[in-house]
Protein backbone atom coordinates (compact mmCIF):
# COMPACT_ATOMS: atom_id res chain seq x y z
CA UNK A 1 0.00 0.00 0.00
CA UNK A 2 1.50 3.27 -1.01
CA UNK A 3 1.30 7.03 -1.08
CA UNK A 4 2.61 8.96 -4.05
CA UNK A 5 4.36 12.29 -3.48
CA UNK A 6 2.93 14.78 -5.99
CA UNK A 7 4.61 17.86 -4.48
CA UNK A 8 7.14 17.50 -1.66
CA UNK A 9 6.45 20.80 0.14
CA UNK A 10 9.26 23.05 1.35
CA UNK A 11 11.09 20.46 3.46
CA UNK A 12 9.26 17.26 4.33
CA UNK A 13 11.13 14.48 6.10
CA UNK A 14 10.44 11.02 7.50
CA UNK A 15 10.54 11.12 11.29
CA UNK A 16 9.90 8.84 14.23
CA UNK A 17 11.13 8.91 17.82
CA UNK A 18 14.74 9.11 16.69
CA UNK A 19 17.93 7.09 16.67
CA UNK A 20 19.29 6.61 20.20
CA UNK A 21 22.33 4.55 21.15
CA UNK A 22 24.85 5.51 18.47
CA UNK A 23 26.27 8.79 19.81
CA UNK A 24 29.66 7.11 20.39
CA UNK A 25 29.87 6.50 16.62
CA UNK A 26 29.08 10.11 15.79
CA UNK A 27 25.41 9.42 14.99
CA UNK A 28 22.92 11.93 16.40
CA UNK A 29 19.42 11.40 17.75
CA UNK A 30 17.34 13.00 15.02
CA UNK A 31 13.58 12.31 15.30
CA UNK A 32 10.59 14.66 15.22
CA UNK A 33 11.47 18.19 16.41
CA UNK A 34 7.99 18.59 17.94
CA UNK A 35 7.89 15.04 19.30
CA UNK A 36 4.54 15.24 21.17
CA UNK A 37 2.81 16.44 17.99
CA UNK A 38 3.96 13.34 16.09
CA UNK A 39 3.01 11.11 19.03
CA UNK A 40 -0.51 12.53 19.06
CA UNK A 41 -0.82 12.14 15.29
CA UNK A 42 0.20 8.50 15.69
CA UNK A 43 -2.29 8.00 18.53
CA UNK A 44 -5.05 9.43 16.33
CA UNK A 45 -4.20 6.73 13.76
CA UNK A 46 -4.14 3.98 16.36
CA UNK A 47 -0.37 3.64 15.83
CA UNK A 48 2.39 2.84 18.29
CA UNK A 49 4.21 5.92 19.56
CA UNK A 50 7.32 4.99 17.58
CA UNK A 51 5.59 4.78 14.17
CA UNK A 52 7.10 6.79 11.33
CA UNK A 53 5.30 9.85 9.95
CA UNK A 54 6.11 13.02 8.04
CA UNK A 55 7.52 16.24 9.43
CA UNK A 56 6.48 19.26 7.39
CA UNK A 57 8.28 22.60 7.41
CA UNK A 58 6.29 25.82 6.73
CA UNK A 59 4.69 24.47 3.53
CA UNK A 60 3.18 21.01 3.32
CA UNK A 61 3.25 18.39 0.57
CA UNK A 62 0.57 17.15 -1.84
CA UNK A 63 0.10 13.39 -1.54
CA UNK A 64 -2.01 10.90 -3.49
CA UNK A 65 -3.24 7.86 -1.58
CA UNK A 66 -3.50 4.67 -3.59
CA UNK A 67 -5.48 2.77 -0.93
CA UNK A 68 -8.21 3.50 1.59
CA UNK A 69 -6.64 4.57 4.86
CA UNK A 70 -6.95 7.11 7.59
CA UNK A 71 -4.50 9.80 8.59
CA UNK A 72 -4.07 12.53 11.18
CA UNK A 73 -2.36 15.91 10.92
CA UNK A 74 -1.06 17.80 13.97
CA UNK A 75 1.41 20.57 14.78
CA UNK A 76 1.38 24.06 13.29
CA UNK A 77 -2.06 25.09 11.95
CA UNK A 78 -2.31 24.84 8.16
CA UNK A 79 -5.07 24.43 5.59
CA UNK A 80 -5.80 20.81 4.64
CA UNK A 81 -7.94 19.61 1.77
CA UNK A 82 -8.84 16.18 0.45
CA UNK A 83 -9.82 16.41 -3.21
CA UNK A 84 -10.58 20.07 -2.58
CA UNK A 85 -12.74 19.56 0.53
CA UNK A 86 -11.53 20.98 3.85
CA UNK A 87 -10.37 18.44 6.42
CA UNK A 88 -9.62 18.97 10.13
CA UNK A 89 -6.34 18.80 12.01
CA UNK A 90 -6.00 16.97 15.36
CA UNK A 91 -8.55 14.34 14.32
CA UNK A 92 -8.62 10.98 12.53
CA UNK A 93 -9.44 11.68 8.87
CA UNK A 94 -10.52 9.01 6.36
CA UNK A 95 -9.00 9.06 2.89
CA UNK A 96 -10.33 7.06 -0.04
CA UNK A 97 -8.11 5.28 -2.55
CA UNK A 98 -7.20 7.72 -5.30
CA UNK A 99 -7.81 10.83 -3.19
CA UNK A 100 -5.30 13.68 -3.06
CA UNK A 101 -4.34 15.27 0.25
CA UNK A 102 -3.09 18.85 -0.02
CA UNK A 103 -1.38 20.49 2.94
CA UNK A 104 -0.91 24.24 2.68
CA UNK A 105 1.36 26.77 4.35
CA UNK A 106 1.38 27.06 8.14
CA UNK A 107 -0.54 30.13 9.38
CA UNK A 108 1.59 30.34 12.49
CA UNK A 109 4.19 27.94 13.78
CA UNK A 110 6.77 26.09 11.75
CA UNK A 111 6.27 22.32 11.72
CA UNK A 112 3.38 19.98 11.03
CA UNK A 113 3.10 16.20 11.31
CA UNK A 114 1.23 13.63 9.25
CA UNK A 115 0.67 10.14 10.57
CA UNK A 116 -0.81 7.34 8.47
CA UNK A 117 -2.68 4.36 9.92
CA UNK A 118 -0.05 1.62 10.38
CA UNK A 119 2.90 3.99 9.97
CA UNK A 120 5.22 4.53 7.02
CA UNK A 121 6.88 1.21 6.36
CA UNK A 122 10.51 1.85 5.42
CA UNK A 123 13.32 -0.42 6.60
CA UNK A 124 14.85 1.19 9.69
CA UNK A 125 18.43 2.50 9.46
CA UNK A 126 20.31 1.98 12.74
CA UNK A 127 17.02 1.28 14.47
CA UNK A 128 15.13 4.33 13.22
CA UNK A 129 13.18 5.55 10.21
CA UNK A 130 14.09 9.18 10.93
CA UNK A 131 15.82 11.19 8.24
CA UNK A 132 19.03 12.79 9.45
CA UNK A 133 19.54 15.28 6.61
CA UNK A 134 22.87 16.52 7.87
CA UNK A 135 24.33 13.01 8.17
CA UNK A 136 22.50 11.74 5.05
CA UNK A 137 21.24 8.87 7.21
CA UNK A 138 17.88 7.15 7.14
CA UNK A 139 15.49 5.74 4.54
CA UNK A 140 15.62 7.59 1.16
CA UNK A 141 19.35 8.14 1.87
CA UNK A 142 18.33 10.53 4.62
CA UNK A 143 17.07 13.16 2.18
CA UNK A 144 13.80 15.12 2.23
CA UNK A 145 10.85 13.96 0.12
CA UNK A 146 10.89 14.59 -3.62
CA UNK A 147 8.10 14.62 -6.16
CA UNK A 148 7.64 11.06 -7.42
CA UNK A 149 8.70 9.35 -4.17
CA UNK A 150 6.52 6.42 -3.17
CA UNK A 151 5.86 5.99 0.55
CA UNK A 152 4.88 2.47 1.62
CA UNK A 153 2.55 1.84 4.54
CA UNK A 154 0.88 -1.17 6.10
CA UNK A 155 -2.57 -1.12 7.60
CA UNK A 156 -2.33 -3.78 10.26
CA UNK A 157 -5.96 -4.75 10.55
CA UNK A 158 -7.79 -4.00 7.34
CA UNK A 159 -10.08 -1.49 9.06
CA UNK A 160 -11.19 0.71 6.21
CA UNK A 161 -11.25 4.42 6.25
CA UNK A 162 -14.94 5.02 6.29
CA UNK A 163 -16.40 8.44 6.91
CA UNK A 164 -19.47 6.84 8.52
CA UNK A 165 -17.43 5.02 11.17
CA UNK A 166 -14.91 7.79 11.80
CA UNK A 167 -15.19 9.73 15.05
CA UNK A 168 -16.72 13.16 14.78
CA UNK A 169 -14.58 14.72 17.51
CA UNK A 170 -11.25 16.46 17.28
CA UNK A 171 -8.67 17.30 19.93
CA UNK A 172 -8.18 20.73 21.37
CA UNK A 173 -4.69 21.58 20.10
CA UNK A 174 -4.09 24.31 22.67
CA UNK A 175 -1.94 22.48 25.16
CA UNK A 176 0.10 20.97 22.33
CA UNK A 177 0.52 23.85 19.97
CA UNK A 178 1.90 27.01 21.49
CA UNK A 179 0.41 29.89 19.57
CA UNK A 180 1.69 32.44 22.07
CA UNK A 181 5.06 32.98 20.48
CA UNK A 182 5.99 35.48 23.18
CA UNK A 183 5.85 33.04 26.09
CA UNK A 184 9.42 32.50 27.32
CA UNK A 185 11.29 29.22 26.92
CA UNK A 186 12.68 27.66 30.09
CA UNK A 187 16.49 27.59 30.14
CA UNK A 188 18.68 25.76 32.63
CA UNK A 189 22.11 27.26 33.30
CA UNK A 190 24.84 25.91 31.03
CA UNK A 191 28.43 25.13 32.01
CA UNK A 192 29.73 28.50 30.81
CA UNK A 193 26.82 30.73 31.85
CA UNK A 194 28.81 32.16 34.74
CA UNK A 195 31.56 33.19 32.31
CA UNK A 196 29.21 35.77 30.78
CA UNK A 197 29.38 39.30 32.12
CA UNK A 198 26.66 40.16 34.62
CA UNK A 199 25.04 42.47 32.07
CA UNK A 200 25.04 39.72 29.45
CA UNK A 201 23.40 37.24 31.82
CA UNK A 202 20.73 39.80 32.56
CA UNK A 203 20.16 40.49 28.85
CA UNK A 204 19.92 36.75 28.14
CA UNK A 205 16.98 36.40 30.51
CA UNK A 206 15.19 39.69 29.86
CA UNK A 207 15.60 40.70 26.24
CA UNK A 208 14.11 39.40 22.99
CA UNK A 209 15.98 37.23 20.52
CA UNK A 210 14.79 36.80 16.94
CA UNK A 211 14.98 33.55 14.95
CA UNK A 212 17.14 33.82 11.85
CA UNK A 213 16.12 32.36 8.51
CA UNK A 214 19.16 30.05 8.35
CA UNK A 215 17.71 27.98 11.20
CA UNK A 216 17.00 24.30 10.59
CA UNK A 217 16.70 20.94 12.34
CA UNK A 218 20.35 21.16 13.39
CA UNK A 219 19.83 24.37 15.27
CA UNK A 220 17.79 27.52 15.64
CA UNK A 221 20.00 30.55 15.16
CA UNK A 222 19.17 33.62 17.20
CA UNK A 223 20.05 37.26 16.87
CA UNK A 224 19.57 39.61 19.76
CA UNK A 225 21.37 41.50 22.49
CA UNK A 226 25.14 41.42 22.73
CA UNK A 227 26.46 38.63 24.95
CA UNK A 228 30.04 38.97 26.16
CA UNK A 229 32.45 36.82 28.16
CA UNK A 230 34.32 38.17 31.16
CA UNK A 231 37.41 36.47 29.69
CA UNK A 232 38.15 34.44 26.57
CA UNK A 233 37.06 30.79 26.93
CA UNK A 234 39.35 27.98 25.87
CA UNK A 235 37.55 24.69 25.54
CA UNK A 236 37.77 21.39 23.77
CA UNK A 237 35.03 19.53 21.99
CA UNK A 238 32.64 17.65 24.28
CA UNK A 239 29.33 15.84 23.97
CA UNK A 240 26.42 17.84 22.59
CA UNK A 241 22.67 17.24 22.56
CA UNK A 242 19.39 18.84 21.46
CA UNK A 243 18.43 21.79 23.62
CA UNK A 244 21.98 23.06 24.16
CA UNK A 245 22.23 26.85 23.82
CA UNK A 246 25.68 27.40 22.39
CA UNK A 247 27.43 30.75 22.04
CA UNK A 248 29.92 30.66 19.15
CA UNK A 249 32.46 33.45 18.50
CA UNK A 250 29.94 35.25 16.26
CA UNK A 251 28.10 36.16 19.48
CA UNK A 252 24.82 34.84 18.10
CA UNK A 253 23.48 31.90 20.12
CA UNK A 254 22.34 28.63 18.53
CA UNK A 255 19.67 26.51 20.21
CA UNK A 256 20.34 22.96 19.03
CA UNK A 257 17.61 20.81 17.51
CA UNK A 258 17.27 17.04 16.98
CA UNK A 259 19.87 16.88 14.20
CA UNK A 260 22.61 18.62 16.16
CA UNK A 261 26.14 17.19 16.07
CA UNK A 262 27.06 14.72 18.84
CA UNK A 263 29.95 16.94 19.90
CA UNK A 264 30.57 20.65 20.00
CA UNK A 265 33.54 22.86 20.66
CA UNK A 266 31.87 26.13 21.59
CA UNK A 267 30.82 27.30 25.05
CA UNK A 268 27.32 26.43 26.22
CA UNK A 269 25.38 29.01 28.13
CA UNK A 270 22.20 27.05 28.69
CA UNK A 271 20.11 23.95 28.18
CA UNK A 272 16.48 24.28 27.15
CA UNK A 273 14.04 22.36 29.29
CA UNK A 274 13.03 19.28 27.27
CA UNK A 275 9.36 20.26 27.56
CA UNK A 276 10.15 23.45 25.64
CA UNK A 277 11.94 21.81 22.68
CA UNK A 278 8.58 21.30 20.90
CA UNK A 279 7.83 24.97 21.46
CA UNK A 280 11.20 25.92 19.97
CA UNK A 281 10.37 23.64 17.01
CA UNK A 282 7.27 25.73 16.34
CA UNK A 283 9.05 29.10 16.21
CA UNK A 284 9.64 30.29 12.68
CA UNK A 285 12.15 32.70 11.18
CA UNK A 286 11.32 36.21 12.39
CA UNK A 287 9.56 34.97 15.55
CA UNK A 288 10.74 36.30 18.89
CA UNK A 289 12.17 34.14 21.67
CA UNK A 290 12.59 35.01 25.31
CA UNK A 291 14.25 32.87 27.95
CA UNK A 292 13.37 32.38 31.55
CA UNK A 293 15.64 30.70 34.06
CA UNK A 294 14.72 27.27 35.39
CA UNK A 295 16.37 24.53 37.44
CA UNK A 296 16.90 20.91 36.43
CA UNK A 297 14.36 19.83 39.05
CA UNK A 298 11.74 22.19 37.64
CA UNK A 299 12.47 20.97 34.11
CA UNK A 300 12.17 17.33 35.21
CA UNK A 301 8.94 18.03 37.04
CA UNK A 302 7.43 19.77 34.00
CA UNK A 303 8.53 16.90 31.75
CA UNK A 304 7.03 14.22 34.02
CA UNK A 305 3.79 16.15 34.19
CA UNK A 306 3.62 16.48 30.41
CA UNK A 307 4.41 12.77 29.95
CA UNK A 308 1.54 11.90 32.30
CA UNK A 309 -0.90 14.08 30.40
CA UNK A 310 0.33 12.79 27.04
CA UNK A 311 0.15 9.12 28.09
CA UNK A 312 -3.33 9.70 29.54
CA UNK A 313 -4.47 11.32 26.33
CA UNK A 314 -3.04 8.50 24.20
CA UNK A 315 -4.99 6.00 26.32
CA UNK A 316 -8.21 8.02 25.99
CA UNK A 317 -7.80 8.30 22.22
CA UNK A 318 -7.18 4.55 22.01
CA UNK A 319 -10.37 3.82 23.95
CA UNK A 320 -12.52 6.09 21.85
CA UNK A 321 -11.06 4.81 18.59
CA UNK A 322 -11.83 1.23 19.61
CA UNK A 323 -15.43 2.10 20.34
CA UNK A 324 -16.00 3.95 17.13
CA UNK A 325 -13.85 2.22 14.55
CA UNK A 326 -14.17 -1.29 15.93
CA UNK A 327 -10.43 -1.72 16.39
CA UNK A 328 -9.08 -4.64 18.30
CA UNK B 1 36.94 11.16 42.47
CA UNK B 2 38.86 11.41 39.21
CA UNK B 3 36.08 13.16 37.33
CA UNK B 4 33.48 15.87 37.77
CA UNK B 5 29.90 14.83 37.08
CA UNK B 6 27.31 17.31 35.88
CA UNK B 7 23.66 16.62 35.03
CA UNK B 8 23.44 18.81 31.91
CA UNK B 9 19.90 17.88 30.90
CA UNK B 10 16.93 15.83 32.11
CA UNK B 11 18.33 12.72 30.42
CA UNK B 12 22.06 13.46 30.21
CA UNK B 13 25.09 13.39 32.48
CA UNK B 14 28.49 14.76 31.48
CA UNK B 15 31.58 13.34 33.19
CA UNK B 16 34.67 15.53 32.81
CA UNK B 17 38.10 13.97 33.32
CA UNK B 18 40.18 17.00 32.37
CA UNK B 19 40.16 20.15 30.29
CA UNK B 20 42.72 19.51 27.56
CA UNK B 21 43.45 17.15 24.69
CA UNK B 22 45.82 14.65 26.21
CA UNK B 23 46.36 10.94 25.56
CA UNK B 24 46.41 10.01 29.28
CA UNK B 25 43.16 11.88 30.02
CA UNK B 26 41.53 10.39 26.91
CA UNK B 27 42.61 6.90 28.03
CA UNK B 28 40.78 7.46 31.33
CA UNK B 29 37.66 8.48 29.38
CA UNK B 30 37.80 5.23 27.41
CA UNK B 31 38.47 3.17 30.53
CA UNK B 32 35.37 4.71 32.13
CA UNK B 33 33.32 4.14 28.96
CA UNK B 34 34.44 0.51 28.90
CA UNK B 35 33.56 0.02 32.56
CA UNK B 36 30.09 1.52 32.02
CA UNK B 37 29.45 -0.66 28.96
CA UNK B 38 30.47 -3.70 30.93
CA UNK B 39 28.26 -2.71 33.85
CA UNK B 40 25.27 -2.46 31.46
CA UNK B 41 23.36 -0.24 33.88
CA UNK B 42 19.61 -0.29 33.27
CA UNK B 43 18.24 2.91 31.73
CA UNK B 44 21.54 3.95 30.11
CA UNK B 45 21.01 4.71 26.40
CA UNK B 46 24.26 6.30 25.19
CA UNK B 47 27.86 6.25 26.41
CA UNK B 48 29.74 8.66 24.17
CA UNK B 49 33.42 9.49 24.77
CA UNK B 50 34.96 12.83 23.78
CA UNK B 51 38.58 13.97 24.25
CA UNK B 52 38.33 14.56 27.99
CA UNK B 53 34.69 13.88 28.83
CA UNK B 54 32.06 11.19 28.65
CA UNK B 55 28.42 11.86 27.85
CA UNK B 56 25.92 9.44 29.36
CA UNK B 57 22.35 9.61 28.16
CA UNK B 58 19.76 7.79 30.20
CA UNK B 59 16.03 7.34 30.33
CA UNK B 60 14.43 10.38 31.90
CA UNK B 61 13.59 9.65 35.49
CA UNK B 62 16.52 7.27 35.98
CA UNK B 63 18.83 10.28 36.33
CA UNK B 64 18.42 9.99 40.05
CA UNK B 65 20.92 9.77 42.80
CA UNK B 66 21.05 5.99 42.39
CA UNK B 67 22.16 6.11 38.74
CA UNK B 68 24.90 8.61 39.58
CA UNK B 69 26.03 6.33 42.40
CA UNK B 70 25.96 3.27 40.12
CA UNK B 71 27.99 5.08 37.44
CA UNK B 72 30.59 6.21 39.95
CA UNK B 73 30.83 2.71 41.41
CA UNK B 74 31.20 1.07 37.97
CA UNK B 75 33.98 3.45 36.95
CA UNK B 76 35.83 3.04 40.23
CA UNK B 77 35.61 -0.74 39.98
CA UNK B 78 36.83 -0.48 36.39
CA UNK B 79 39.80 1.57 37.62
CA UNK B 80 40.54 -1.06 40.24
CA UNK B 81 40.67 -3.76 37.52
CA UNK B 82 42.27 -1.85 34.66
CA UNK B 83 43.30 -4.90 32.62
CA UNK B 84 39.71 -5.73 31.75
CA UNK B 85 39.24 -2.31 30.22
CA UNK B 86 42.50 -1.93 28.32
CA UNK B 87 41.83 -0.75 24.78
CA UNK B 88 42.35 -3.37 22.10
CA UNK B 89 46.12 -3.51 21.54
CA UNK B 90 45.75 -4.77 17.97
CA UNK B 91 46.20 -1.82 15.69
CA UNK B 92 43.88 -1.32 12.78
CA UNK B 93 45.73 -0.64 9.57
CA UNK B 94 44.40 2.03 7.22
CA UNK B 95 45.84 1.90 3.69
CA UNK B 96 46.39 5.40 2.31
CA UNK B 97 47.35 6.63 -1.12
CA UNK B 98 49.28 9.79 -0.20
CA UNK B 99 49.73 12.96 -2.22
CA UNK B 100 48.95 13.23 -5.92
CA UNK B 101 45.45 14.52 -6.69
CA UNK B 102 43.95 12.82 -3.60
CA UNK B 103 46.27 14.63 -1.16
CA UNK B 104 46.33 18.17 -2.56
CA UNK B 105 47.67 19.68 0.70
CA UNK B 106 50.60 17.29 1.17
CA UNK B 107 53.06 19.83 -0.25
CA UNK B 108 51.66 22.62 1.93
CA UNK B 109 51.96 20.45 5.06
CA UNK B 110 55.53 19.55 4.06
CA UNK B 111 56.41 23.22 3.53
CA UNK B 112 54.92 24.15 6.91
CA UNK B 113 56.83 21.34 8.63
CA UNK B 114 60.08 22.08 6.79
CA UNK B 115 60.12 18.50 5.50
CA UNK B 116 59.88 16.85 2.11
CA UNK B 117 56.51 15.28 1.16
CA UNK B 118 58.09 11.81 1.50
CA UNK B 119 59.28 12.66 5.01
CA UNK B 120 55.72 13.74 5.93
CA UNK B 121 54.40 10.40 4.67
CA UNK B 122 57.15 8.52 6.53
CA UNK B 123 56.27 10.26 9.79
CA UNK B 124 52.51 9.84 9.26
CA UNK B 125 52.82 6.06 8.76
CA UNK B 126 55.23 5.69 11.70
CA UNK B 127 52.73 6.97 14.25
CA UNK B 128 50.42 4.78 16.34
CA UNK B 129 47.16 6.62 16.82
CA UNK B 130 44.19 6.27 19.13
CA UNK B 131 40.60 7.02 18.14
CA UNK B 132 39.98 9.68 20.78
CA UNK B 133 36.35 10.17 19.76
CA UNK B 134 33.96 10.03 16.83
CA UNK B 135 32.09 13.15 15.88
CA UNK B 136 31.51 15.85 13.28
CA UNK B 137 29.85 13.22 11.08
CA UNK B 138 28.93 9.56 11.61
CA UNK B 139 32.15 7.55 11.72
CA UNK B 140 34.58 10.51 11.63
CA UNK B 141 37.52 9.52 13.89
CA UNK B 142 39.55 12.13 15.72
CA UNK B 143 42.97 10.47 16.02
CA UNK B 144 45.49 11.37 18.70
CA UNK B 145 49.19 10.59 18.31
CA UNK B 146 50.24 12.80 15.41
CA UNK B 147 53.98 13.56 15.19
CA UNK B 148 54.45 17.10 16.57
CA UNK B 149 56.34 18.10 13.41
CA UNK B 150 53.14 17.51 11.41
CA UNK B 151 50.89 19.79 13.46
CA UNK B 152 49.46 22.36 11.05
CA UNK B 153 46.77 24.98 11.80
CA UNK B 154 43.53 24.41 9.90
CA UNK B 155 43.10 25.96 6.49
CA UNK B 156 42.03 29.59 6.56
CA UNK B 157 39.71 28.81 3.69
CA UNK B 158 37.73 25.59 4.37
CA UNK B 159 36.66 23.48 1.39
CA UNK B 160 32.95 23.10 0.75
CA UNK B 161 33.49 19.52 -0.49
CA UNK B 162 36.08 17.15 0.88
CA UNK B 163 35.88 13.72 -0.84
CA UNK B 164 35.00 10.58 1.14
CA UNK B 165 38.03 8.73 2.48
CA UNK B 166 40.24 11.81 2.62
CA UNK B 167 42.99 11.50 5.24
CA UNK B 168 43.63 14.89 6.76
CA UNK B 169 45.53 16.88 9.35
CA UNK B 170 43.87 19.59 11.46
CA UNK B 171 45.95 21.15 14.23
CA UNK B 172 47.41 18.40 16.44
CA UNK B 173 45.10 15.71 15.06
CA UNK B 174 44.64 13.57 12.06
CA UNK B 175 41.33 12.20 10.84
CA UNK B 176 39.48 10.57 7.97
CA UNK B 177 36.38 11.97 6.25
CA UNK B 178 33.81 9.13 6.14
CA UNK B 179 31.87 10.72 3.30
CA UNK B 180 31.87 13.89 1.22
CA UNK B 181 31.66 16.79 3.66
CA UNK B 182 32.77 20.38 4.01
CA UNK B 183 36.06 20.65 5.88
CA UNK B 184 39.00 22.84 6.86
CA UNK B 185 41.65 20.18 7.46
CA UNK B 186 44.66 19.65 5.19
CA UNK B 187 44.18 16.70 2.84
CA UNK B 188 47.29 14.55 2.55
CA UNK B 189 45.88 11.35 1.03
CA UNK B 190 42.90 9.05 0.69
CA UNK B 191 41.91 5.60 1.91
CA UNK B 192 39.77 3.23 -0.17
CA UNK B 193 38.17 1.82 3.02
CA UNK B 194 34.60 2.71 3.89
CA UNK B 195 34.70 4.36 7.31
CA UNK B 196 30.95 4.22 7.92
CA UNK B 197 28.19 2.02 6.56
CA UNK B 198 24.86 1.92 8.41
CA UNK B 199 24.14 -1.53 6.95
CA UNK B 200 27.33 -2.99 8.41
CA UNK B 201 27.69 -4.21 12.00
CA UNK B 202 29.36 -2.37 13.57
CA UNK B 203 28.59 0.55 11.25
CA UNK B 204 31.77 2.48 12.08
CA UNK B 205 35.08 0.95 10.96
CA UNK B 206 36.92 2.58 13.85
CA UNK B 207 35.36 2.49 17.32
CA UNK B 208 36.42 4.86 20.09
CA UNK B 209 39.74 3.78 21.70
CA UNK B 210 40.81 1.72 18.65
CA UNK B 211 44.56 1.84 17.92
CA UNK B 212 45.24 2.81 14.32
CA UNK B 213 48.23 2.81 11.96
CA UNK B 214 48.46 4.06 8.40
CA UNK B 215 50.15 2.20 5.54
CA UNK B 216 51.22 3.90 2.32
CA UNK B 217 49.83 2.33 -0.85
CA UNK B 218 50.15 3.24 -4.52
CA UNK B 219 47.47 4.15 -7.03
CA UNK B 220 47.18 0.57 -8.29
CA UNK B 221 46.56 -0.86 -4.81
CA UNK B 222 44.10 1.94 -4.07
CA UNK B 223 42.17 1.03 -7.21
CA UNK B 224 42.25 -2.68 -6.33
CA UNK B 225 41.05 -2.14 -2.75
CA UNK B 226 38.37 0.30 -3.87
CA UNK B 227 37.12 -2.20 -6.46
CA UNK B 228 37.14 -5.03 -3.89
CA UNK B 229 34.88 -2.95 -1.66
CA UNK B 230 32.10 -2.92 -4.22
Amino acid sequence: MTIEVIKPGLLTTLQDRGRPGFAHLGVGRSGAFDAPALRIANALCGNAADACGLEITLLGPTLRFLEDVWIAVTGAPMPITIDGTDAPMWAPVPIRAGATLTLGATHTGCRGYVAVRGGLDFAPVLGSRSSDLNAALGPLEGRPLRAGDVLPFVTPDGVFANAATMPKWRLDPRPWFDSEAQAPLRLMPGHHLDCLTEGSRKRLFTQLFVIQSKSNRVGVRLSGPTLEWTAPIEMISEGCLPGVLQLPPSGEPIAFGPECPVSGGYPRIGQLAAVDLPRLAQRRPGDAVRFTSCTLDEALHALRKREQVLAGMEATIRRRMKMIAGLR
Amino acid sequence: MAFALEAIAEDTLLLRFGDRIDAAINARVHAAAGALRQAALPGVIDIAPAFASLLVRHETGSGSFSLVAAITKAIEEGNANPLENEPDPISFEIPVFYGDNVGPDLDAVAAHAGLSPDEVIARHVTGIYTVAMLGFAPGFPYLLGLDAALHVPRRADPRTRVPAGSVAIGGAQTGIYPRELPGGWHLIGRTPLQLFDPDRNPPALLAPATRVRFRAIDAAEFARLAAARR
